[in-house]
This record gives structure tokens, C-alpha cells and sequence, in this order.
């Protein structure tokens, strides 16, 4: 472009009004933010979020102490402890995870041959106290009461590309 | 006022005293809920732009927002760095607050309605800002720290560097309303562009200078793309960074009422104050002081909209505006704006 | 009744605050001290009726002036021992440089007080209804222009003089040309080639 050009170009600031434009048009747009704690993203059937352990519905508990899990976990978060129960049938005494170490990378429930650990679609589980991330076998298996008909729902969703 | 109160039956002088004081209060209360509510506004619109929400969750669409935040600020612990100077280091951000209400004494909201009704008042107003900048300096200083004490000497160079334009661009418009009141300023721009249009601003001799002055308040009121003085990505938060609790918050207050003071100063001094845009008998019907609070919303508007869109200016390159442009820019404007008015109106 | 209130206040605080400008150890508290006398000696020229020069002088002296010496005196780093050391050495000095201060000091109240000069017009402020700025501005423009000139002279060329003296070109400096930046076009920095297999590029 030509020296006057870009001399009236400069003062009267041609590329702010252009910027300035822009902006305008994009102060009017729907906002691309969701409400949060309205609203939510929806989540894949193969999110990966807090864990906790199945029962059949029957109330057994699907874990059989077979301790794939705690091998696998490249976190070392989970600690199992096992022993006959008094039927005969093995069981685990002890099951923690230690939430703070978990990556989240979901091997536990792959590793699962009887679908007892998963990791739910709950992401909301934010403690005051690190005490309260250290999760042990009652708090597995309440998270496994209260969100079993989700789980189900996602495994029964995500099977059919298993 | 003051007749009102001798009306009462009160002695002149303490009806005086009396007037003044409720002059005061009645300025500086509402001043304090519009900068609360021109905070949340700037980031209600700053998200806007930036395709958020902003602040929705405090009160109806979150207009409590600066409230809540107000309340957690007081609420805080006042630390006081054990370096630091203590008695400068608490006077600074009073000092900031204070002269951020001071210049208002003079600006006229309605025909008559000033407090102050004094013959130097565009003087007194540049007089005042130039002080602004001490709390800054003070507060960089006194907090003994690295990165507070680069804002503070950023700040300094900063201000004198606009403050010499704005005087500049300033006698262009004393110049035209051949007054350095106020009242008069505004009451010269009637019907002063093309006879219908009240506003200094449709001239195209005083164009230029109302863009520049825009840019210089900008620059004064350290807003982007000018905030060098607490530019997060170099200086933490600049000279606030050892402040916390109140004497953070008289800070935050002080920037946003001086924000609202420049906006007040471009809607008079260029656009007619509150004089409705338009010379036509039936706008007059509506109060001035609604046309000087469209108009000041309007310039908030731009300098939420100017922050949302530039990216901030590197130091030198601020200083190359100033001195290189704005200063020769000006000084030209100023024997144009002199030899104009010599041909036409003095000849 | 108001005025002489106001008029004792500032005064008092103009002295008292430019005793702390020298007292203060602190340079930094100095220079605030100071800035505290110029804001009350702008307030003696209010009451003295000249509204113009007082806002000048918080405009220039407490906006710039002071700003300047704030920036200068923040950035020293200062030895106090080192300072209390020199005061023995300069004491003669200064005691006499005081003394002649004073004496001057004494014969000028002497020679005003004698003289014939009417103190009353000197004190009273000027009664008038323009305002005090057309007033300078007439005196200024007409019976003063030519030193108001000479002045604006000298001021230039204490500036340029200032310029010249301390610019110095120096090499090898890479400095930012804004409109050569602004200026430039993407045709002019970029070029778009269709190379076919193998035959690479030039660049």
C-alpha cells in the first residue's frame, strides 16, 4: 500500500476500530461458558471419576480378593488385605485406595475380572481434609450402593465395544 | 443547597458548613455503590467479550458480587510486611482513595450542581490527578519489595509522561469554551457542533483531541493497555503486591472511582457534559444529570471494551506514544486550535 | 475570623514542614515534608486571592517536581553513617553559608519594613471581576511579552543544551522502528511456492 496510505491507516487508527469491531460482534454472542454448578457437561459411559466397588444384586460383594487391581495400579494407590470369610469363600478384610496418589488411568477396572472395582461418573467428591481422600472398603462400597445404577447403566452403554 | 438550610431557620455560616458537608456526603455515597457496581460491570463485560459469564452467582445475576467481595476483603487480616515503611505504607493507599474523591468537588452533574463551583476548576481537576500517582509511588516504595518498587517507578515515569499531553489537550478545549470552569465548558459546547449537535466532539478540529484524550485517561488511570504499573505477567500484582485486606480494597476503590472521573471528563469536556446530545428544546425536558450518566456509562463501556480487546503495551513502546506522539500531536493541535480561533472568533 | 484561622494553619505547616524537609533523616520522608509545604503554600496563595498560581504550583511543584525527586531519591541507597560522617568536614562551610542566608534574611525584612512601599496593596489580594487568570494572561501578553518571551527562550535552550549534552549515538543498537513494522505486508515477507518432486526450494 501506498505511504499515504499507511499514514491514514495509522492516525486514524483504522486497525483499533477493526479490533474494536470484532469485539463488539463477540460481546453479543452466546456465551460459550457452561452454568457449572447448574449445568454440566454430559459424560462419556467411559468416564473415568471416583471409584467404588459392586455388589451383585443380591448384596454379595463382587470382589474376590484376586489382588489384579493392587498389581496393576501403576500409582500404588490401592492396598488389599485378604482372608477366608467364615462360609469358606475368599474376601477381602481390607480395600483402600488412596485417592491422592490415584492417576485416574482406570486400569483397576480393566484389570477387574468379576467388575467389582470401577470408577463412576462422579466428579464432585472435593474433601476439606486429605484424611478424608483416603478411602477404605466401607466408603468403596457405599460409593458402589449409591451410584450402582449409573455404573450399570454406563457398562451396559459401553459393552457392546468391549 | 445552602439557602434551603437558612430557609430552616439556620445561621448562614453553619447552613454553609452544613450544605457542604451534606454536598460531600451526597456525592461521595452514591460515588462508592456506582464504583461497587462499575466494578462488577467491567467484569460482567470484560467476560462478555471474552464469551464467559462472568460474576452471576452473588444476588441476581450477581449484581452483589462487589459486596460479597468487599465484605471478604474487610473481613481479612491487614499484613504488614515486617521491611516495610510502616507509616507510608498505610498513608498510600488512603492517599490513592482520598484523591480519587477529591477531584469530584468540582464536576458539575446538573446546570448549577457542583459543588464546588470555582473558576480553575479543569486545574484543580489536573492538579488532583497528578497527585494520584503518590499513593502508587508510596505504596511501591514503603512496601520494601523488588516488584512493587518496578511499578512504582513505571508509575511516575507513566503519569508525568500523559499528564504533559493531557494539559495540552486540555488548553485546546479551554481554548474553544474560553473558560477553565467547568459550567462554562459545558455551556459552550451548545449547540457547537453545526448548531444542533452539543458537543465539542463533532467538531473536526477537536476530534483528534477527544480520541487522544480517550487514549491519555486511559494511560492515566493505569487501565489497559496501559497497566504497566501491575502488569500480572511481569510484576505479580505491581505496587499492590504486599498489600492485603482494607488497604488493598482503598486501592481497588480508588482505581475504579478514578476510572469513573476520567470517563465523567471525556463525556464533559468533549461531548457536552449534561447537555442532551442533540440542541432540540424537547431533550432538555429530561434532567442533565441523566444525560451525564448515559454518557458516562458509555465511556465506562469503551474502557471495559478497550480492556477486553488491545493487548498491553510494552514499557518503551508507552513511553514512544507519549512523548513522540501525543506530545508533538498535541503542541501541533494547540496552534492549530489558537490560530483557528484567532482567525474566526478574535479577528 | 476564617481566613486568619486558615492563614496561621498553612503558614504554620509551611514552616514547620520545611524545617522537617532538613530535619527528617530519611530522604524519602524529606521529600514527602516537602511536598506537604508546597500543598500549604498553594494553600496561602488561595487565601492571598490567586487561585491560578496556586493550582500551578500543586500542578507543577507537587504533580512533577516532586514526582521527579521521588524518583531520583527513592532509587539511592543510603549509608547513614556515611552521611553523619561528612558533617564535621562541611560544618565551616555551612555555618557560613547560614550566616550569610540569615543576614540577608534580616536586611531584607529591614529594608521592607523601612521602605516606602505600601503594605497593605502588597498583602490585600487584588479586587477585580475578571478573573485572576486574564489578569496574568494580559500582563503577560503585553507589558511582559518580551521577557515572557526571553524566558521561553532560555528554557529552550537549557533543554536542547540538556539534549545535546547527554545524547550520544550509540552503535549497534537494535532498536524497535515501529513504522517500518506497521508498515510491513505479508506479500512483501512471505512468498507461496508450488516446487515439483524433488527440485527443492529457493530461497
Amino acid at each position: 500500500m501506498s505511504y499515504v496510505g499507511h499514514l491514514v491507516k495509522s492516525f486514524t487508527l483504522w486497525e483499533f476500530v477493526k479490533a474494536h469491531a470484532l469485539t463488539l460482534k463477540y460481546f453479543f454472542k452466546p456465551k460459550a461458558t457452561i452454568n457449572y454448578p447448574f449445568e454440566k457437561n454430559p459424560l462419556s459411559p467411559r468416564f473415568r471419576g471416583e471409584h467404588a466397588l459392586r455388589r451383585y444384586p443380591n448384596g454379595e460383594e463382587r470382589c474376590i480378593a484376586c489382588k489384579l487391581c493392587e498389581a496393576v495400579c501403576p500409582a500404588q494407590a490401592i492396598t488389599i488385605e485378604a482372608e477366608p470369610r467364615d462360609d469358606g469363600s475368599r474376601r477381602t478384610t481390607r480395600y483402600d485406595i488412596d485417592m491422592t496418589k490415584c492417576i485416574y488411568c482406570g486400569f483397576c477396572q480393566e484389570a477387574c475380572p468379576v467388575d467389582a472395582i470401577v470408577e463412576g461418573p462422579n466428579f464432585e467428591f472435593a474433601t476439606e481434609t486429605r484424611e478424608e481422600l483416603l478411602y477404605d472398603k466401607a466408603k468403596l462400597l457405599a460409593n458402589g450402593d449409591k451410584w450402582e445404577r449409573a455404573i450399570a447403566a454406563n457398562l451396559a452403554a459401553d459393552a457392546p465395544y468391549r | 443547597m445552602t439557602e434551603t438550610f437558612i430557609s430552616w431557620g439556620m445561621d448562614p455560616n453553619w447552613a454553609w458548613g452544613v450544605a457542604t458537608v451534606a454536598g460531600i456526603l451526597l456525592i461521595a455515597l452514591p460515588l462508592m455503590l456506582a464504583v461497587a457496581m462499575i466494578i462488577y460491570a467491567d467484569r460482567k463485560i470484560w467476560a462478555a467479550i471474552a464469551l464467559r459469564r462472568g460474576p452471576n452467582v452473588v444476588g441476581p445475576f450477581g449484581l452483589l458480587q462487589s459486596f460479597a467481595d468487599g465484605l471478604k476483603v474487610f473481613l481479612q487480616e491487614t499484613i504488614i510486611p515486617s521491611g516495610a515503611n510502616r507509616g507510608l505504607f498505610l498513608i498510600a493507599p488512603i492517599i490513592t482513595f482520598t484523591v480519587a474523591l477529591l477531584a469530584w468537588a468540582v464536576i458539575p452533574f446538573n446546570s448549577g450542581a457542583v459543588l464546588a463551583d470555582i473558576n480553575v476548576g479543569l486545574l484543580y481537576i489536573l492538579a488532583i490527578s497528578s497527585l494520584g500517582v503518590y499513593g502508587v509511588i508510596l505504596s511501591g516504595w514503603a512496601s520494601n519489595s523488588k516488584y512493587p518498587f518496578f511499578s512504582a517507578l513505571r508509575a511516575s515515569a507513566q503519569m508525568i509522561s500523559y499528564e504533559v499531553s493531557i494539559g495540552f489537550i486540555l488548553i485546546g478545549v479551554v481554548l474553544y469554551a474560553d473558560s477553565f470552569n467547568l459550567n462554562e465548558i459545558i455551556k459552550a459546547q451548545q449547540g457547537h457542533g453545526l448548531g444542533i449537535v452539543n458537543a465539542f466532539g463533532f467538531n473536526l478540529l477537536m476530534f483528534p483531541l477527544a480520541v487522544m484524550f480517550l487514549i491519555s485517561a486511559l494511560a492515566e488511570t493505569a487501565r489497559a493497555p496501559f497497566d504497566l504499573t501491575e502488569a500480572e505477567s511481569e510484576l505479580v500484582a505491581g505496587y499492590q503486591t504486599e498489600y492485603s485486606s482494607m488497604s488493598f480494597a482503598l486501592f481497588w476503590l480508588g482505581e475504579y472511582a478514578n476510572v469513573l472521573l476520567m470517563a465523567t471528563l471525556n463525556a464533559i469536556l468533549f461531548w457536552g457534559g449534561w447537555l442532551p446530545p442533540i440542541d432540540w428544546a424537547p431533550l432538555y425536558s429530561v434532567p442533565g444529570i441523566v444525560w451525564l450518566f448515559a454518557k458516562i456509562l458509555f465511556f465506562f463501556f469503551v474502557f471495559s471494551w478497550v480492556k477486553a480487546t488491545v493487548p498491553r503495551y510494552r514499557y518503551d513502546q508507552l513511553m514512544r506514544l507519549g512523548w513522540k506522539i501525543f506530545l508533538p500531536i498535541s503542541l501541533i493541535w494547540v496552534f492549530l486550535i489558537s490560530g483557528w480561533l484567532m482567525l474566526t472568533r478574535y479577528s | 475570623m476564617i481566613q486568619l484561622i486558615a492563614f496561621y494553619l498553612f503558614a504554620t505547616i509551611v514552616i514547620a514542614s520545611a524545617a522537617m524537609v532538613i530535619f527528617a533523616r530519611n530522604p524519602v520522608h524529606s521529600v514527602m515534608w516537602l511536598i506537604l509545604a508546597f500543598f500549604n503554600a498553594a494553600g496561602l496563595m488561595l487565601l492571598a486571592g490567586a487561585e491560578f498560581i496556586a493550582m500551578l504550583l500543586v500542578i507543577v511543584y507537587v504533580g512533577a517536581v516532586a514526582v521527579l525527586f521521588l524518583f531520583v531519591v527513592m532509587m539511592l541507597d543510603i549509608d547513614f553513617a556515611e552521611l553523619r560522617a561528612g558533617f564535621v568536614r562541611y560544618l565551616p562551610l555551612g555555618t557560613l553559608v547560614a550566616i550569610i542566608l540569615a543576614a540577608e534574611l534580616v536586611f531584607a525584612v529591614g529594608a521592607w519594613s523601612a521602605g516606602g512601599v505600601d503594605l497593605a496593596a502588597r498583602t490585600a489580594p487584588v479586587v477585580s471581576d475578571t478573573s485572576n487568570i486574564q489578569q496574568i494572561g494580559e500582563l503577560l501578553y503585553t507589558r511582559y511579552i518580551f521577557l515572557f518571551e526571553a524566558a521561553g527562550i532560555v528554557l529552550l535552550v537549557a533543554m536542547i543544551g540538556a539534549i545535546v549534552l547527554t545524547h550520544r549515538q550509540r552503535g549497534g543498537v537494535r532498536a524497535q522502528n515501529v513504522a517500518q513494522q506497521v508498515r510491513r505486508r505479508p506479500e512483501d515477507a512471505t512468498r507461496l511456492v508450488d516446487p515439483g518432486t524433488g527440485q527443492g526450494v529457493e530461497l
